[in-house]
């Protein structure tokens, strides 16, 4: 089958489906674009793996691992709940780091089999260096992540949502980093037949940097070190493609590179943390003191007072965080806006950027409960309109509505928030009193136009929908 | 000096360069309500890794590197099927729905 494909037609079916890569990320500027955007991506897939069949020697291997690996995947994508998607995720990139591991050491094993020479030439060895030791901590980093997403830091305390520190814990990480890159150097310089040795410390080393280096970061950081993640996967996927001099995959992996770039600046920007502050962990750490210390009295009321509220308004912000979702309260919350809709209140949503678990989460979550996206903005396009707005109903967010945060010397001094306090009348829904991840008070809380409902949020708005006449 | 030949490191480091800049600019484009989705099929579009995995499955002998490349093959389709499947599940949620009320 070999002689069927020209090499530069091969190069040129990879460059369409590069194209059709950059084609699926540029429909999701629109959800209206955006499904055909996926098919473009999907049709980008198939090519590039029909050319990379048609050009091996044997497939029967390559198609039954394709259909074992596809049909796990499917499956899941099938059964996923949406409140699941930041483990999902998680788990996606683990999987790209350690495929991205195995066909290093299949090339390593058998240079010819990727049309390089034997032995393989510096340059590329430098760059299967790098695509393997960025693939080994993706892997391992990402399954701590999904570790910690998942909960499961009950079970062992290497998962644990708070973070692991331990004293001299940036020397270990450095002295680690520094004997990795030694072993590359060893991999780089090993003379025929020499490789493995090295290469699998390299390996080894890498796999254990990925492990300390995100246990120390907390579970609120975990959007960032999410999309941090995505970016380092893009960045292996890249540096395999160097080494195999395969311009869609390099193509790929700067797209997917950059992407997680980005949406690592944009969740730093949004929790008012700098990168390095997030990558050197620690914080989050359970430091509770001060919190909670001022016993000051707070207005609260019940569901039927919210629904009293909420029914003789002209508008209305609804204001989601986390604790909605995990109340699982969208559809009861869906139920209500429109219950109120129907009565002529305007009803909008406010979106903050760390609204869930990771970038965007929210508005899926929301998206489910088939709440239309035009009602659901973002902070800077609805910020403005507060100050208007008769009722702010904030239901499980905290930090991103805390005033505090307008007030120098506070120490979430600086981080946007959604201006729920600058509302008319604000209705809170919380389980507790409970500071959020931020361990800070939050004075929204204690103003005269504040009501306060306690109780788990789905109770508290399924009660709220009946009291609504 | 033996003519014009580059090294493929420098076709490749060009070809990186400049993808990163398509990417930084279509990326900052996505609007932040889809960027869960944008995660989830950046994972897809990685998951292209898959070219290199079938190429080691594919070399003919059946030994280490094929075995490797196998696996790799496996996991990879996981993310290729997973990634653009829960993409387009997520991405029917945003569909702009017809109030029901209109059908009575």
């Amino acid at each position: 089958m070999i002689e069927a494909m020209s090499p530069n037609r091969v190069a040129l079916l990879y460059l369409a489906a590069s194209v059709l890569f950059i084609l699926a990320l540029k429909g999701l500027s629109h959800p209206l674009s955006a499904r055909r955007g996926n098919r473009f991506g999907v049709a980008g897939m198939v090519i590039a793996v029909a050319v990379t069949l048609a050009i091996s020697r044997r497939i029967d291997i390559a198609l039954g691992a394709i259909a074992i690996g596809g049909l796990a995947g499917w499956f899941v994508a099938r059964r996923v709940e949406m409140t699941q998607m930041p483990e999902l995720v998680a788990a996606m990139h683990s999987l790209v780091g350690l495929a991205a591991v195995l066909i290093a050491g299949a090339v390593v094993d058998n240079p010819p089999a990727f049309g390089l020479s034997n032995p393989i030439p510096a340059g590329n060895r430098v760059e299967l260096f790098i695509g393997t030791f960025v693939g080994a901590m993706t892997f391992s980093g990402s399954i701590i992540a999904f570790g910690k997403l998942a909960g499961l830091g009950t079970k062992f305390r290497l998962f644990s949502s708070a973070p692991i520190v331990f004293k001299g814990q940036h020397i270990v990480n450095l002295i680690l980093a520094v004997v990795m890159v030694g072993a590359g150097l060893m991999f780089v310089t090993a003379g025929v037949g020499a490789h493995w040795p090295p290469f699998l410390l390299m390996t080894a080393l890498a796999f254990l940097l990925g492990i300390l280096v995100i246990i120390p970061i907390g579970g609120a950081d975990m959007p960032v070190v999410i999309s941090m993640l995505n970016s380092y996967s893009g960045w292996a996927a890249s540096g395999i493609g160097f080494s195999l001099n395969n311009p869609l995959l390099i193509v790929a992996g700067a797209l997917v590179g950059s992407s997680g770039a980005i949406l690592s600046y944009i969740m730093c920007k949004a929790m008012n943390r700098s990168f390095f502050s997030v990558i050197l962990g620690g914080f989050g750490a359970a430091e509770g003191s001060g919190a909670a210390a001022e016993q000051r009295s707070v207005k609260s009321g019940s569901p039927e007072d919210v629904a009293f509220l909420l029914g003789n308004a002209e508008s209305v912000i609804i204001v989601p965080g986390y604790g909605l979702a995990v109340a699982r309260a969208q559809h009861a919350v869906k139920e209500m806006a429109q219950k109120l809709i129907a009565k002529g209140v305007n009803v909008r949503y406010a979106i903050h950027p760390v609204a869930g678990r990771m970038p965007g989460h929210m508005n899926v979550l929301l998206a489910e409960a088939e709440v239309p996206y035009d009602q659901v903005l973002e902070m800077e396009e609805i910020n403005g309109d507060f100050g208007s707005t008769d009722i702010a109903f904030v239901l499980g967010a905290n930090d991103v509505v805390n005033p505090l945060a307008e007030q120098p010397g506070s120490p979430i001094h600086g981080m946007p928030i959604l201006e729920a306090h600058k509302a008319r009348t604000v209705v809170v829904n919380k389980r507790s009193m409970a500071s959020g991840y931020a361990g800070i008070d939050n004075p929204l809380f204690y103003m005269d136009k504040t009501m306060m409902v306690f109780g788990d949020a789905k109770k508290v708005v399924e009660d709220i929908v009946k009291a609504i006449e | 000096m033996h003519g014009l030949a580059v090294d493929p490191i420098v076709t490749n480091l060009t070809i990186f360069v400049l993808a990163v800049f398509v990417g930084y600019h279509v990326v900052w484009n996505v609007t932040p309500a889809l960027h869960t989705p944008l995660m989830s099929v950046t994972n897809a579009i990685s998951s292209v890794i898959l070219v290199g995995a079938i190429l080691a499955a594919g070399s003919g002998r059946l030994d280490t590197g094929a075995l490797l490349g196998a696996a790799a093959v496996a996991l990879a389709a996981i993310n290729t099927f997973g990634g653009f499947l829960v993409t387009e599940r997520m991405l029917e949620m945003f569909k702009k729905k017809e109030p029901k009320e209109k059908h009575r």
